[in-house]
């Protein structure tokens, strides 16, 4: 659910400035992780058995049990977690693995939200599907340090060598004699400990796990959930708070003209009027700009900004049209672009081939629109500031926030609260510098900005629109021997650095450049588009068109060809390698900031998960009439998905989705239970995104605006048997995350099964009524 | 105006217009009460009025004028309702913002019709919507608090 491991480049880039390593070719960014690390124990203070990007993240990791345990005399071990919950359960999942270690009894387990501060908890961007993958190693250590310490605070208390003492469910044992202290006994002298080398930490068996992966814990927040104590941003109350809502403009870039303060100032309730000025791109992650209305209540100030009456002057982006923006990616996706990996002579195959099929496959933008829309509240005291925010960066929100106000950044409080969803949309502060922005107006009065569900469809920062080309040359055995793809999109890094008009290494990286297809002639280029509205990172972000794009092409060449789709798919992963695009890209290559070494592109994985959920599925089974299956597979976030959907096609063209099955290989996995949930979301949202959802543009303005025009999936509408097959790994194999990489194969499984049911072929998202017309 | 809200006598002096869900949030800090759409489109603000689920987003403080008013907090003492405890039991929520709404209205649904079939089950539930996908958990659970009822 969670964005971006794109992120892990954005925010080296935005944070770290090194804007040349992005642009240049000297790959300043990626150096590092080509050294080669895979299952090298690691030196520095580490007892990492694998390297991960995780050191190259802002603030990196931390492991250390004094920032992040702490056990009461009555025996509470209070675990801190520092990534944000948005509803993937890290939340709970990290806490549950130092707990494993340290041997704590998770019934007597409390866990506390850190405070935006990467500096000492170790990076907090909760995005990129990287809290299982870069924090599983160091979450573990630290449990097993804080484990160690209390087996040697035991033995200092009984006068004997630490090898006799061993932590076992909340107490420490004397092994000789069987008497014992408890965790809370301990808790003192365990604490006045320093903590243990690495060089002398030992991580458990995993056979000796009690809670890694086996599913039996509930997320910590369930109880609140379901009675309504849980606290999301929306739902702060500061004592002595005002309300604020703001008009942005329709377009971004644009300016107020003029409004009307006088009658918004009559409202009862409203007490200010602020204008706010819009940041030139590339913005970050600053405000639109607008008229911010401040009231006693949320009610008055959305009254006020009813009559506020601002007229704009539209700015640079007033002709953003979607229909006319689609024909020109079609132009530029029909002429040769920039190559961007290139193998064999493509060019000279497809002269060659005996068959050559081309087809278009497009995407429109999308709003993550989180069922929470975004909200903050600031409140500023002297040289002191406290945000309470639904952030999925604390610690990036506390740096913009300290800019802005001119303060120290350890003058900066981030209180994270519950994220009511995030899809990547929370990922971007701007709401908590409104709210900072205001507060200041104030004289550092606390303020909650709060975004109604029609400033999030409509001034959100979008998923990028795309039009893929994809021409393949068959040769006369029936064996593809060219690949040709041409992607066209908007890139996010149009918010960070002037717009490059194509998509970055970093999008390509997202599930294009390592396409794992064995093709002797193959050559993945990118076309220009320029961004006309904020692109923003959503849940897989282009792993969306690219797979949409490779799948659905790999299908119809199996049309093409009568042959089976998933056959056909498997031969065109070839056999189980490691492909290593690493010599025949042009650019920079981006494996999602994490080391190739750790992370290949294994297709024997590929080809697992494809073979197991065909398997599950009952691939090749009777269907009922109008019934079809489809398959599809995408490597993304450095997770194996494959994904067979089956579809129910009626005689007026409505699609029902009886069955899916999905399995998924993401490494060494911590939480069955919260993988199966993810799986189970990934497919309603990638329903969503095939039948329903997208964000058009006329006159430059968002033409949808709440969830009657923007429309998401409902319940029994599909989607309601996912069955989801985890692909058993030993410790050894590193994890990867689960939050995103469930979404990129549903689409292009679902147009292959319409395939199937029906012989229509859909290219185009979303479904909309293109089967019933 | 004058009504109850969880069993507590409340009597209200404002805007008349203004929904009863921002009275709730804003004026009673009963924040289970959750804004997702404003538009009664989404049911994140689903509570009972005299019983019935009601999406308080759209219904004026005029409207429950001598009316009583449940909320997530009210509807069970210790948190333990029926349809709570199946929806602990089947890990339904993911985020957990829509499912103070989710769990009223099923609440409702069940207490009208003690084993509603899949298709009551849908049609009751369609305005309830869930970004994270928790759809199949909610029918589930809705199964087994029918059948534990």
């Amino acid at each position: 659910m969670n964005p971006y491991s794109d992120k892990a480049l954005i925010t080296n880039v935005s944070r770290r400035n090194v804007l040349k390593g992005m642009l240049g070719t000297g790959g300043l960014v990626l150096a590092a992780q080509f050294v080669p690390a895979r299952f090298a124990l690691a030196d520095g203070g580490s007892v990492n058995a694998y390297k991960t990007g995780a050191d190259g993240m802002p603030g990196g990791t931390v492991s250390d049990p004094h920032v992040f345990v702490s056990i009461a005399k009555d025996g509470t071990v209070t675990i801190v977690t520092h990534r944000s919950e948005m509803g993937t359960g890290s939340r709970t999942s990290l806490p549950m693995v130092v707990a494993d270690e340290m041997e704590a009894d998770w019934s007597r387990v409390k866990i506390v939200q850190a405070p935006g501060n990467e500096q000492k908890y170790g990076n907090q961007d909760t995005d990129g599907s990287r809290s299982i993958r870069h924090f599983i190693q160091p979450m573990r250590q630290c449990g097993a340090a804080a484990r160690q310490m209390l087996e040697h605070a035991a033995a200092l208390t009984w006068g004997v060598s630490d090898t006799e003492c061993r932590a076992q469910n909340h107490k420490v044992v004397h092994v000789p004699t069987g008497k014992s202290l408890g965790y809370g006994e301990l808790a003192e002298k365990a604490a006045a400990l320093p903590t243990p080398k690495a060089s002398t930490i030992t991580l458990k068996d995993p056979s000796q796990f009690r809670y890694i992966g086996k599913g039996q814990v509930q997320i910590t927040d369930l109880f609140d959930i379901t009675t309504g104590k849980a606290t999301y941003a929306q739902d702060i109350h500061v004592d002595g708070m005002k309300y604020a809502v703001i008009a942005r403009p329709p377009v971004v870039l644009g300016k107020v003209v003029s409004y009307d303060e006088a009658a918004a100032m009559k409202v009862p309730g409203v007490i200010k009027v602020v204008k706010i000025d819009p940041t030139p791109m590339p913005a970050k992650f600053a405000p639109l700009g607008g008229v911010a209305v401040i009231a006693n209540s949320t009610w008055a100030a959305m009254k006020g900004r009813e009559v506020l009456n601002v007229k704009w002057d539209d700015g640079p982006n007033k002709s953003y049209d979607s229909d006319a923006f689609k024909v020109k990616m079609a132009e530029q996706a029909h002429k040769p672009g920039r190559i961007e990996r290139n193998e064999g002579d493509v060019d000279k195959a497809l002269a060659g081939a005996a068959k050559v099929i081309e087809h278009d496959y497009y995407i429109p933008h999308f709003s993550h629109a989180p069922m929470e829309p975004p909200a903050a509240t600031v409140r500023i005291n002297g040289n002191k500031a406290e945000v309470w925010a639904c952030v999925q960066s604390p610690g990036g929100t506390r740096s913009d926030v300290a800019k802005l106000l001119g303060l120290k950044e350890d003058d900066v409080t981030v209180n994270v609260t519950l994220l009511g969803g995030g899809f990547g949309r929370k990922s971007k502060c701007d709401f908590a510098l409104e709210a900072a922005t205001l507060s200041k107006s104030m004289g550092g009065t606390p303020v909650k900005v709060v975004w109604t569900r029609e400033d999030d469809i409509q001034h959100s920062f979008y998923h990028a629109v795309s039009y893929q080309n994809v021409t393949a040359g068959i040769d006369s055995n029936g064996k593809v021997v060219a690949w040709r793809h041409r992607s066209v999109a908007p890139s996010l890094m149009s918010n960070f650095m002037p717009d490059p008009h194509r998509e970055s290494s970093l999008e390509l990286g997202l599930g294009l450049i390592d396409t794992p297809f064995n093709v002797p002639n193959l050559r993945l280029e990118t076309g220009e588009a320029t961004a006309h509205t904020r692109i923003g990172w959503f849940r897989s972000v282009n792993n969306i068109p690219h797979a949409f794009a490779m799948q659905s092409m790999v299908a119809e060449i199996a049309a093409e060809l009568g042959k089976d789709q998933k056959d056909f798919l498997l031969e065109m992963i070839g056999p189980p390698r490691i492909v290593d695009p690493r010599k025949t890209v042009t650019n920079e290559l981006w494996n999602y900031g994490d080391p190739w070494d750790t992370y290949p592109v294994d297709t024997a994985r590929t080809r697992r998960v494809v073979e197991i959920a065909a398997k599950e599925a009952g691939w090749g089974r009777k269907l009922p009439k109008g019934h079809g299956l489809g398959i599809a597979v995408q490597r993304s976030f450095l997770t194996y998905v494959a994904t067979v959907v089956e579809v129910a096609v009626d005689d007026k063209g409505n699609v029902s989705v009886p069955r899916v099955d999905t399995a998924i290989d993401a490494g060494f996995t911590i939480n069955p239970e919260r993988i199966r949930s993810q799986i189970e979301g990934a497919a309603v949202m990638g329903l969503s995104i095939a039948k329903y959802t997208q964000v058009t543009f006329k006159d430059g303005r968002v033409q949808q605006n709440n969830f009657h025009d923007y429309k998401v999936l409902r319940i029994g509408e599909g989607a309601m048997d996912v069955r989801t097959h985890i692909v058993p790994n030993s410790i050894e194999i590193p994890s990867s995350g689960v939050g995103e990489p469930g979404v990129p194969p549903f689409a292009p499984a679902f147009v292959n099964a319409i395939y199937a049911a029906t012989g229509k072929r859909i290219r185009n998202l979303p479904l909309g009524d293109q089967l019933s017309a | 105006m004058k009504l109850k809200v969880n069993q507590q006598d409340r009597s209200f002096e404002g805007d008349p217009q203004m929904p009863l869900m921002w009275y709730l949030r804003d004026e009673l800090a009963l924040t289970g009460t959750k804004f997702g759409c404003g538009a009664g489109l989404c049911g994140a603000c689903t509570v009972h009025v005299d019983g019935k689920a009601v999406r308080s987003c759209v219904i004026a403080m005029k409207d429950v004028d001598g009316h009583s008013v449940t909320t997530i907090e009210g509807l069970s003492a210790d948190g333990n309702h029926p349809v709570q405890k199946a929806w602990r039991a089947a890990n339904v929520p993911q985020c957990g913002y829509c499912q103070c709404g989710q769990i009223m209205n099923a609440a409702a649904l069940l207490s009208e019709t003690k084993t509603p079939s899949d298709d009551q089950i849908y049609q009751a539930m369609q305005g309830n919507i869930c970004r994270c996908g928790c759809y199949q958990r909610i029918f589930s659970a809705i199964k087994s608090a029918a059948k534990e009822a």
